[in-house]
């Protein structure tokens, strides 16, 4: 007979490893702590939530992260550049190659060989980072769609999505975390006839939009769930440093795709999509997922013009080496760099201090997108019911790799 | 639009405490005050007409370890109606490391200013909220330090592999 | 071939005990406990295109109705504690899969990784391994079968987990 099992902890002591902001001695009678998280499907990983709440009616939102702390920072500053990008790929796991990009991009400034990068390598980066850009929308409106209670486009998003996992599979040998992007080139060139079977997805993908649009965005149940829910106002976005799709929901025409124009982007036609209120106002769960939405067709727009170029001005030649620059020796001179892009999620940032001495960063710190922009959450979620703070939670598009690091 | 010698003659306009260094070596190109004055030059760029410092991009701790006994803190400041850039850096004492908070100026600034307590036990002043973010409430040490020793337990698991 | 049998008398003769296994291993349930990275592949094996349905597995959202944990992502101190609760209030039978390397042994933060705890097993019993970084859907598929030849094998008499944490009574907290 099996014994029965003697566990040697109290449930009173269980939640030590993060206890409670909130004391239940100081809440007012009508008033309980709900614990959201961190298993829990719609938090999107390993978000927990502390929630003060009245009855429906939510008073307080203190969200507890670290539960995916990884470190980031401790690898960085223990091994060479270049060893760090198959970590830079695991902060934002569901657009990766977006991350790598943005660092390749800040370690070949420090070196100084940014402007000699050949084009055909930025024109690939560029059309990779859009393919995993749209990848990474692909998973936020889905799971947006599930929390919310459309389970079918989820279905449809990961059945798409997968064709965009097959590409990167094929371009860089990985599924999920490609370690594609090299400082100073690229791991491989494309492989023959990547290029057709990009153009046949394309073809494959824009009647799917129109019906995703149809079957979610535009639908009256979803429109009745999100308009208006979670509004954030633009100055308070400002002032709480959120970036990308959120920020743009809000009304301003913010991408440093264009602000910066860094990489090929100022060679290529695109737009900015911001949240206009169609549905609600300015700012709310609509907006933001519409937002999404929009950049899906623009980025579909600039991978067919990466292609075309890829195709005509930079065509792929014998004697073209993507690993022709890769440095041996990593050194960048003794500065401190701060580089930022847009990644799906927003400004990743990574600051640099290098010593001049080792090709080991001094200190390398991760400005992430998804931490700054969960910080608002508390913010807007005063006074909402409970169904609205997970629609809110949806379109903040967290990726807890991102946030804990 | 500024450039950066206006902005630098801004900062030294504000600040009381000893006379702001420039240091062009970085990028954004950055600018060291004392911690005195952190507060009030980066309330005047933030409210500013001229500057207009809206966005704290990020804020990084940095330990310069046990030889040169330093720590700093370094914010990027952004500002988007402008689009320029500017760095500020600030030196603190190893020993007993504490600076005022911006918390107050920019949100943004509540969980950088936590983590950069969880890392490396910088003690912000006026912070309404100074907890550890990301590692267990229990743990010992602050990891980022240069001269940091992991502990060998935590909770009956061993640490090392 | 089962329905023909039944129309040629209606009588199949087998043990008990592979009749409570074959049952047992064609409907488990998995815990939806997405830590890191191995869930988004954990969500690409659910999903249309690779489809774990057919294999008679709907992912649950609480432990209390489900009958395999997979551990799909790196475990970190803090959420320690967490696995072994969510592995405590899962009911018996219970079977764990370890997905990933990181699950496994600590992965690529094996050294320099202070808060990463290098292996759930560390934590609970694991059955399955699962390894990459991240795995395959189709390797994390592989590790479910190998669970299922795992249960076909197993007697009735006792569920090993139970006596296995009995020995191992040093890897409880």
């Amino acid at each position: 007979m099996p014994t029965t099992v003697q566990y040697k902890y109290h449930p009173s002591n269980l939640s030590q490893s993060e206890p409670n902001k909130l004391k239940a001695e100081n809440l007012r009678s009508e008033e309980m702590i709900i614990n959201l998280g961190p298993q829990h499907p719609s938090t999107h990983g390993v978000l927990r939530l502390e929630v003060l709440m009245d009855g429906e009616i939510i008073r307080e939102v203190v969200p507890h992260i670290g539960y995916l702390h990884r470190c980031f920072e401790k690898h960085a500053e223990n091994l060479p550049y270049n060893q760090v990008i198959p970590f830079v790929d695991r902060l934002d796991y569901v657009a990766a190659m977006n991350c790598e990009h943005i660092y390749a991009i800040g370690v070949e400034r420090m070196l100084g060989i940014a402007d000699q990068i050949p084009k055909r390598v930025e024109y690939i980066r560029v059309l990779m980072a859009e393919l995993n850009r749209i990848a990474s929308h692909f998973i936020a409106i889905g799971t947006y769609g599930m929390d919310i209670g459309a389970f079918t486009p989820f279905f449809w998003l990961m059945k798409d999505r997968e064709h965009i996992m097959r590409l990167l599979e094929w371009a860089s040998g990985s599924r999920l975390l490609y370690n594609y992007m090299w400082i100073g080139g690229l791991f491989y060139d494309l492989p023959v006839g990547f290029e057709e079977r990009c153009k046949e997805f394309l073809v494959y993908i824009k009647p799917k939009l129109k019906e995703l649009e149809e079957i979610l965005i535009t639908n009256k149940i979803f429109i009745q769930r999100t308009a208006g829910v979670g509004v954030l106002p633009l100055d308070l976005a400002i002032n709480c440093g959120v970036t990308g799709p959120v920020l743009r929901g809000s009304g301003l025409r913010f991408d440093l795709r264009k602000v910066d124009a860094y990489s090929v982007y100022p060679e290529l036609d695109f737009e900015v999509p911001i949240g206009e209120g169609k549905m609600g106002k300015v700012g709310d769960c609509w907006d933001r997922t519409w937002v999404r939405m929009e950049e899906i067709h623009q980025s579909v727009k600039l991978v067919g013009q990466c292609l075309e170029r890829l195709t005509s001005d930079h065509k792929r030649t014998k004697d073209f080496d993507p690993q022709a620059l890769v440095p041996k020796k990593i050194r960048p001179k003794a500065q401190d760099f701060y580089v930022r892009g847009e990644s799906a999620k927003g400004e990743l940032g990574f600051f640099f201090r290098a010593d001049g001495k080792s090709d080991i960063p001094f200190r390398c710190k991760c400005r992430s997108c998804s931490f700054v922009n969960l910080s608002v959450l508390p913010e807007i979620s005063r006074g909402i019911l409970i169904a609205d703070l997970i629609a809110i939670i949806g379109t903040i598009d967290v990726v807890m790799g991102e946030v804990d690091r | 639009m500024l450039s950066f010698d206006e902005l630098v003659e801004f900062v030294r306009g504000h600040s009381r405490n000893g006379e702001p260094t420039r240091d062009e070596s970085s990028t954004p190109k950055a600018v060291r005050i004392s911690t005195a004055d952190l507060v009030n030059v980066c309330q005047n760029l933030h409210q500013n007409e001229r500057t207009y410092f809206d966005m704290l991009s990020c804020i990084t701790a940095l330990d310069n370890g046990p030889e040169p006994n330093t720590m700093e803190m370094i914010y990027n400041l952004y500002s988007i109606p402008y689009n320029h850039h500017l760095t500020i850096k600030v030196s603190l004492s190893r020993a007993n490391p504490e600076i005022p908070t911006v918390t107050h100026i920019w949100k943004t600034a509540d969980w950088h200013e936590r983590e950069a307590f969880d890392m490396f036990g910088i003690n912000f002043i006026g912070h309404p909220d100074l907890r550890r973010i990301l590692m267990p409430a229990d743990w010992q040490g602050f990891p980022l330090r240069k001269d940091y020793k992991q502990q060998e337990y935590y909770r009956n698991i061993k640490l090392d592999y | 071939m089962l329905d023909q049998r039944f129309e040629n008398g209606g009588v199949i003769i087998t043990k008990l005990e592979d009749l409570i296994n074959w049952a047992r291993l064609s409907s488990m349930f998995p815990m939806t406990f997405g830590i890191a990275c191995c869930a988004i592949e954990f969500m690409s094996t659910g999903t249309s295109v690779y489809d774990m349905d057919r294999f008679g597995m709907a992912p649950r959202a609480t432990p209390r109705q489900s009958d395999v944990m997979i551990v799909a992502g790196t475990v970190t101190f803090k959420m320690a504690d967490r696995i072994k609760r969510l592995y405590e209030q899962m009911a018996e039978p219970r079977y764990v899969i370890s997905m990933g390397s990181c699950s496994n042994c600590g992965g690529p933060y094996w050294q320099h990784g202070y808060h990463v705890v290098k292996g759930v097993d560390r934590i609970v019993p694991v059955d399955i391994y699962v390894p990459g970084c991240p795995p395959r859907p189709e390797a994390l598929i592989g590790g479910f079968l190998k669970l299922q030849e795992k249960i076909r094998n197993e007697r009735l008499t006792g569920p090993t987990a139970i006596e296995k944490l009995n020995q191992k009574e040093h890897a409880v907290i």
